[in-house]
Parts: structure tokens; sequence; C-alpha cells
């Protein structure tokens, strides 16, 4: 075996981390002044946004009548009051001026018949507010986000891999990453880095996010001593394809879908009079898993029924094609005729790298910047969703906080140095990846992964308790232990993915750490996060957010302060 | 039950010439080909190299021709193939391989940047959107389904033998813009493919159409350029003679 030869050195002023929807917007915004390098994990138009389908809210209000004011109290309401609500009013407030944007940037909005963006209902929103391209919302804005880099000259890294930032004296000065084709380390010198690296449904078992959604940026800032935010919050999407996790977009519902379960009742009803089937979605995820415990699953099974059969085959091929066609493809159901099986799947992480309004990372309660470091996405906690997040909320967050971050960046980059090449500052990651290549140990990374998949699948996923968390706390810890022990059949530098799985099992094992951790601390109930033994919200001793670092014996919880401006916490009905 | 998989493999670092490695596994029927190569690479190879991300047909990273058609592999079940016998993979054709499935993909990258891909409208935008009916936006709709999975590119025969040729799904793209009723570049793009690298190397052998995941009729939004570029130069001719 070779060692691996020192590292390649590359300078930009600016260095984004992901090529999703966030990393584009922002990448895009400060190209206007700045020399600007993108890194991605895979070919940018290959990053998760792109499966998004149902849609992006703003309040447009081309269907029915909506407003800005609307749109903001449905998020803080969405997000069990756990949402900083001088964030949501950035977020809601400028939406529709970032719609109207990505129009003019050419993205194919479908159309009303006068010409206009077309709309549709959403789980938890009050109007009809989301902005969709057919079930592909997602692909047009990342295709067209990526075109508009390519106009701008923006310099791509494609299939580079970021291991650990380079952090000196407090402030952040770059990357180390790992060139997935060639092999071999590489030092990315930056005044500023921005983690746009996304979600992490890959923890759990059933999930609808892609293979590379492993949470690599929360897992080098929770490395680099940055405290990570309210972990515990993950949402669960009510509809994904049986067994496989695929996802059937909430629009499904917003076009008039309904869940069935095993005696054909439209159960929601039960649980949510008003919105019924269009409920946010921790209602409705709790509500599918409570029918199943009740044996009220189809045939007694673990799934029910979503049923979109009335809208008739014009309207289903129109407006959900996609969905058509993937469980046409994966379970041979045509869902003209019959109902789709589906099953709640990990869909989201509330949680992230804190920031503010500006995309700036901060540590603690006072808003203490880290000079240089930036994050955007669904890495980043601004935190808008809180609890919960509303539907079409996330592409809207991207866009919006990409944005104002790669704004936030061009306005700071003056101030900040371009750091001098210190040579030693990859030495630690080159030895971890020599470990990892020469372990001679018994275990597989894909071993390991599966077993922490069903762990975080059956002990802290829709509902947890102390029990089942301390089992899970203790589990982990096992596994963590064995993860030292894991060997690599693939010995090459060359397209080593293996490596690479090997490197995402270790963000995922701290990530599922974190996540634990802050779901054992919090002993209450709200959005996403149900203790069975806690079931109510309990705003007198929860109502802030949790903060977790990184400790010498594992996470260290701490929390901070929830900004309520408006709206003050109420009973949370739908 | 048990299926055998014959699969490409070359590994660059070995100096070793490329070699086909059979593997048998316990499979189900509805199977995504991608689970089939993951329980290999997971359970029993951990050098078998291939891309994927997304897992559900939407992210373009795992073509790779099974049985000898270009097929996502997330969107390729056991069962759609046939019942019997070897399942056979290997890497995209046309693309040079870089280590067992993984092509190297940078000059099907290159064509289509050559098209310029990005939306070009100079007009003062207006305070809101921009109109588009639901037929003008009808008419791009296929086009913006690819996902630059590369399939149809590597199953056409004049691309493997002429790389000047921007390929199917360069040409697309440049579709894409030039029928977007907002866009103002069209004569800029009709320009560059008016070109020996255009629309006229196409003989419409329909390998495209017939191996693209997303069923988009790129044979036929090629034709589409084809007369476009006529009518293209007919309106400057009309212009010139005035
Ligand atoms: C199936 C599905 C449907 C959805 N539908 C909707 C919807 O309709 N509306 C809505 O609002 N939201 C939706 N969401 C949520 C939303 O799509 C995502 O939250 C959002 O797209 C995330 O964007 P991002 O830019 O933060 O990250 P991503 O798009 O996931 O991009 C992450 C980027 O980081 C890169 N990266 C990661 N790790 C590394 C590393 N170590 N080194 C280098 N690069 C790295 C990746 O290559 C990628 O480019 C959906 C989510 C899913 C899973
Ligand atoms: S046109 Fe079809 S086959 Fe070609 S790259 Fe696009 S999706 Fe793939
Ligand atoms: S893995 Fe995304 S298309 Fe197959």
């Amino acid at each position: 075996m070779t060692t691996i030869s020192s590292p390649v050195l590359h300078r930009h002023d600016v260095l984004i981390v992901g090529a999703g929807g966030a990393g584009l917007r922002a990448a895009l915004e400060a190209s206007d002044g700045a020399d600007v390098a993108v890194l991605s994990k895979v070919f940018p138009s290959r990053s998760h946004t792109g499966a998004a389908q149902g849609g992006i809210a703003a309040a447009l209000g081309n269907v029915d009548d909506d407003s800005c004011e609307k749109h903001i109290f449905d998020t803080v309401k969405g997000s069990d009051y756990l949402g900083d609500q001088d964030a949501i009013e950035v977020l809601c407030s400028e939406a529709p001026q970032t719609v109207y944007e990505l129009e003019h940037l050419g993205v194919p909005f479908s159309r009303l018949p006068d010409g206009r963006i077309s709309q549709r209902p959403f789980g938890g929103h009050s109007a009809t507010r989301a902005c969709h391209a057919a079930d592909r919302t997602g692909h047009v804005i990342l295709h067209t986000l990526y075109e508009h880099c390519l106009r701008k000259e923006v310099r791509f890294y494609s299939e580079y891999y970021a291991l650990s930032l380079i952090r000196e004296e407090g402030s952040v000065e770059g990357v180390v990453a790992w060139d997935v084709v060639h092999g071999g380390i590489h030092l990315f010198h930056a005044k500023a880095v921005l983690l746009a690296t996304g979600g992490y449904g890959r923890v759990f078992k059933t999930t609808s996010n892609a293979h590379a959604n492993t949470g690599d940026g929360m897992a080098m800032a929770y490395a680099a001593g940055i405290p990570l935010e309210d972990m515990e919050f993950i949402q669960f999407h009510p509809t994904g394809i049986y067994k496989l996790g695929i996802l059937i977009t909430e629009g499904a519902r917003g076009e008039g879908g309904i869940l069935l379960n095993g005696h054909a009742e439209r159960f929601m009803e039960r649980y949510a009079p008003s919105m019924k089937d269009i409920a946010p979605r921790d209602v409705v995820s709790r509500a599918i898993y409570r029918e199943i415990r009740e044996n009220r699953g189809i045939g007694g099974k673990d799934y029910v029924h979503l049923d979109i059969r009335h809208m008739g085959k014009k309207k289903i091929l129109e407006k959900l094609p996609d969905i058509h066609s993937f469980a046409l493809t994966y379970i041979g159901v045509d869902a003209i005729r019959e109902p789709i099986p589906v099953q709640p799947t990990a869909h989201y992480a509330m949680g992230g790298i804190p920031t503010d309004v500006d995309g700036r990372v901060v540590v603690d309660d006072k808003g203490t910047p880290v000079p240089g470091l930036y994050a955007a996405g669904e890495c980043a906690c601004v935190s808008v969703h809180g609890g919960n997040r509303l539907g079409c909320n996330s592409l809207l967050d991207i866009v919006v906080f990409g944005k104002r971050a790669g704004r936030r960046i061009l306005t700071d980059i003056g101030g900040l140095g371009m750091p001098g090449p210190a040579a030693d500052v990859a030495d630690a990651v080159c030895l971890r990846i020599e470990d990892l290549l020469s372990g001679s140990g018994e275990e597989t990374a894909a071993g390991i992964r599966s077993l922490l998949q069903e762990v975080m699948m059956f002990r802290c996923s829709v509902f947890r308790n102390e029990q089942l968390l301390r089992e899970a706390q203790a589990d982990l810890a096992r596994l963590r232990t064995r993860y030292a022990g894991i060997r690599i059949m693939d010995r090459g530098r060359v397209c080593n993915t293996d490596l690479i799985e090997a490197w995402e099992l270790g963000d995922l094992l701290s990530l599922a750490e974190t996540m634990v951790a802050g779901a054992l601390a919090r002993k209450e109930s709200r959005g996403a996060h149900f203790r069975e033994d806690y079931p109510d919200r309990d705003d007198e001793n929860f109502l802030k957010h949790t903060l977790v670092r990184k400790g010498a014996e594992g996470p260290e919880i701490s929390y901070k302060p929830v900004v309520i401006t408006r709206f003050q916490p109420r009973e949370r009905t739908y | 039950m048990e299926r055998c998989f014959k699969i490409f493999r070359f590994d660059p670092e070995n100096g070793s010439v490329p070699l086909y490695r059979e593997y048998r596994i316990d499979v189900q029927p509805d199977w995504r080909i991608l689970d089939c190569i993951h329980e290999i690479k997971w359970k029993l190879d951990g050098t078998l190299s291939f891309r994927r991300s997304c897992a559900h047909g939407v992210c373009g990273s795992d073509a790779m021709m099974i049985n000898g058609k270009n097929r996502l592999a997330c969107r390729t079940l056991v069962r759609d193939l046939k019942k019997r016998g070897v399942i056979r993979i290997d890497p995209l054709k046309g693309f040079p391989v870089i280590k067992d499935l993984i092509v190297d993909s940078d000059a099907f990258f290159e064509r289509n940047e050559a098209v310029k891909p990005w939306f070009v409208n100079n007009d003062r935008p207006p305070e809101k959107e921009r109109l588009q009916s639901p037929e003008e936006r009808d008419r791009i709709d296929e086009p913006t389904k690819c996902i630059l999975c590369g399939s149809c590119t590597s199953a056409c025969p004049t691309y493997w033998y002429d790389k000047a040729y921007l390929g199917p799904a360069a040409l697309l793209k440049a579709h894409r813009f030039i029928f977007d009723s907002r866009d103002q570049a069209g004569e800029e793009r009709l320009e560059i493919l008016n070109d020996l690298t255009g629309p006229y190397k196409c003989h419409t052998i329909f390998n495209c159409v017939e191996t693209c995941p997303k069923e988009i009729n790129v044979t036929g939004a090629i034709a589409e350029l084809k007369m476009e570029i006529l009518r293209s130069r007919l309106r400057k001719k009309s212009k010139s003679g005035r």
C-alpha cells in the first residue's frame, strides 16, 4: 500500500461545500463580487434538491386570497412555536420576491390558464401556496441554478468529498477534501467557507433521502467544536412508498388525495377535523402509526392506503406524473386504478448548524459568530422550521437563506484574511484515511450502517420514550466501538467508494449520538419529537432550542432561548 | 431466488486488463438492480465501484448497460429482465471507463455547456412573474425532464464514431431553451447548432428515444431543431432581402 502523498493546494475567496439549491443559490450571489468555488461529492445536478417534488411556498395569492402574514403564522404554528419568529418573518416576507426571481431566472413553473404561476394546497398551509413545476419542482430549480452558475463561470470541483474544516484560532480558513475520482488529499484555503451539505435521512432504515444524504457538513462542524441545534427534531413524511421509503409528495393530498386505513375509513377526520389529510406532517405521521398500532393497518400490516383515484386519469398524469410512474415502476401499483400502500419515511432534519438570518454560524445564545464560517440549507438551523417543517418551506429556505448567505459573504469578505497555507493542517486527516485504508478488523461499514439504521428506526423515530432512548444510547456506544475495528476491502485510491462509505458512516454515528442525546434531554412532546412518557408540550421548561456540543465524554447539552416576537404559544390543533 | 450477475471490472491501479466477474446472490423479483449491486458490494466484494445517489430515478447517477441496454440501475427491477440466465452489467458505452462501472463523463458535460445551457432574457423583468400560457409551458415540458444521465448520448452510434457531435442530450438541452417562449437567445443557440456538430449529424436511429429513462422523445426534439434552423435561415434571408 502506498502512503498518501502531500496534499494539493487550492485558493479561492469563497469555498462552498455542497451544490444543492442552497449552495448554488449562494454561489450565484457571491460570484457577483468574488472568486467562488463549489465542492460537491456528487455532480451538482445530482444533488438531492433535484428530488423535491411538491413545490415551493410563497404567498403569491394567484389562486386564492393569501398574505405573508398568514404564511408567517402558519409556519410559526407548524413549528410548534419552536421556530424563531424573526427568522420566519424574513423567510415568508421574502418568499414572493424569491419565487419571482426564480421565474425570471427561467424556472419552468406550471402555469394557470392566465399565464401566472400555478399554486396548489399543501400540508399545514392555510392558503393555496405551493408554487410548483408538475411534481418536479426541485429538479427544475436545481438545474436552473446550476445553469446560471455555469454562465457566471463559478468553478466546480465535482466529486470532491469534504472531510474536515480547517479551524485556526477560532476562525475557519478552509476545508480538507478527498478527490473521489483520482484519490488524494486536497487543501482548499478560503476567506469564507459555506456549508450547504444537506440532510442526513440515511441514519434511518426507511427514508426518502438519497444515499448521499449522510449529514457530512453537520458532522464536520460538530467535530470542529461547533454546537448543533435541535438535532432531536427529525421529520417523518407520512407517505413513503411501503417498504421503500420513496416519497409520494404531499401535493398528492394537496390535489385531493386521501388516506384510508384497513377499514377503508378516512381516519384523518378523527385526528385533524378541519385540515384532515393535509394537516402538518408530524400530526399525520403519528396518526398513521396509531392506526397501525391499533391494528387498523391494511390487512393488519404496517401500512395504510393513499387514494388518489378520484382525481381521474387526466389530472393525475398532468399534476402528478412522476408519482404515478414511481408507484407503477417500484410496486406495480397503477394509482389511477388502485390506492398506493404508504408508511411514514424519514425525510427532513429540522436541526443543524446554528446560523443567524445571514447564514453566519453562531455558537451560543449571544449570537457569537465563527469568523469565516457560514451555513445554509438543510444542514443549517436558522431556525425557521422549529419542531416541525411545513411542506414547501424547505425549497424556500434554501433559496432565501442561500442567497442571503452569499450576499453576507460578499459584505464580510473584505475584512476576512486569506490564510497562509499551513502545511500540517491535513496531517490528522491523512492519518485517519491511512488508518481506514489499512484497517485489519473484521467489521464492515455496510454491516454497522444497517444496524445503526435499525436502531434509529426502532428506538428513535416517531414515538420515543426514556427506555427506548437509553437502549439506543447503549447500542450506539457499542456500534461506535465496532466502528473502530472496521476493514475496507478496497485498498486503492481511484473511485474508492468503499472508503467514502466508511467515512460517511462515522458522520452518521456522530449525528445519531447528538439526536439521541437531545431527545433524551427533551422531556416533553413538541412537533416531530414525541415522547410517550411526556406526551404534552411543556413551554415552561422546554420552549428553548437544544445545543449539543462534542465533549470529551460524548455529547454535551445546553439550551438557548426561542425568539418570540408576535405570536405567543397557543394550543396547536388542526 | 439465486441469480448470477456478470459484471465488467477494471481497476486502473492494478495494471490489470478489463474482465468480467461473476457473482451469485439471492435476490427478490422486486429488487432494483441497484439493490443487487449493493448486495454484492456490501456483502461480497467491497471493491466493486459504481455511482448512485437518489435510488429512484431522479438524479441520473447510475446509468449503465444492463443486459445490453442502457438503463438506470435504480429504475430497473429484477422482474423487468428476462427470467433466466445471467444478468450482465457493463459501463456506459462510448465513454472512457475509469473504474468498473464508473465512466468519465467530462466530455458529456462539456458538450452540454457548449449550447449555452442557461436562460437568457435581457428585458427588465416585470415586478411579478413573466406570463407564460400553459400551452407555451407544455412546449418545453419534455426537455425539462432530462436528468443528464447520459444514456442517450452513450447509445448513439453517431457519437461513438464522431466525438465532435454534440450528442442527443446536449441538443435536447438547447431545445429546452430555444422553444421556451420567454427565452431570447434562440438565434444565438441556433447559430451554434448550425454547424457540423449539431442536429444535422443525427441519422434518426432512435436509440436515444428507446433508452431514455424519462421517456423523452429526443429524436423528435432533434428533428424540431433541424426545422427551426431552416426557419431561422429563412427569417434572416427575408430580413436581409428587404
Ligand atoms: C424526496 C424529497 C422530496 C422533497 N420535496 C420537497 C418539496 O416539494 N418542497 C420543499 O420545500 N422541500 C422538499 N424536500 C426537502 C428539500 O428538497 C431539501 O431539504 C433541500 O432540497 C435540501 O437542499 P440543500 O441544498 O440543503 O441540500 P442538497 O440538495 O441535499 O445538497 C447537498 C449538497 O452537498 C453536497 N455534499 C454533501 N456532503 C458533502 C461532502 N462531504 N463533500 C462535498 N460535498 C458534499 C452534495 O454533493 C450536494 O451537492 C424534499 C426532500 C426529499 C428528500
Ligand atoms: S434525454 Fe433521457 S437519456 Fe438523455 S440524458 Fe436526458 S434523461 Fe438521460
Ligand atoms: S441513483 Fe439516482 S437515478 Fe439512479
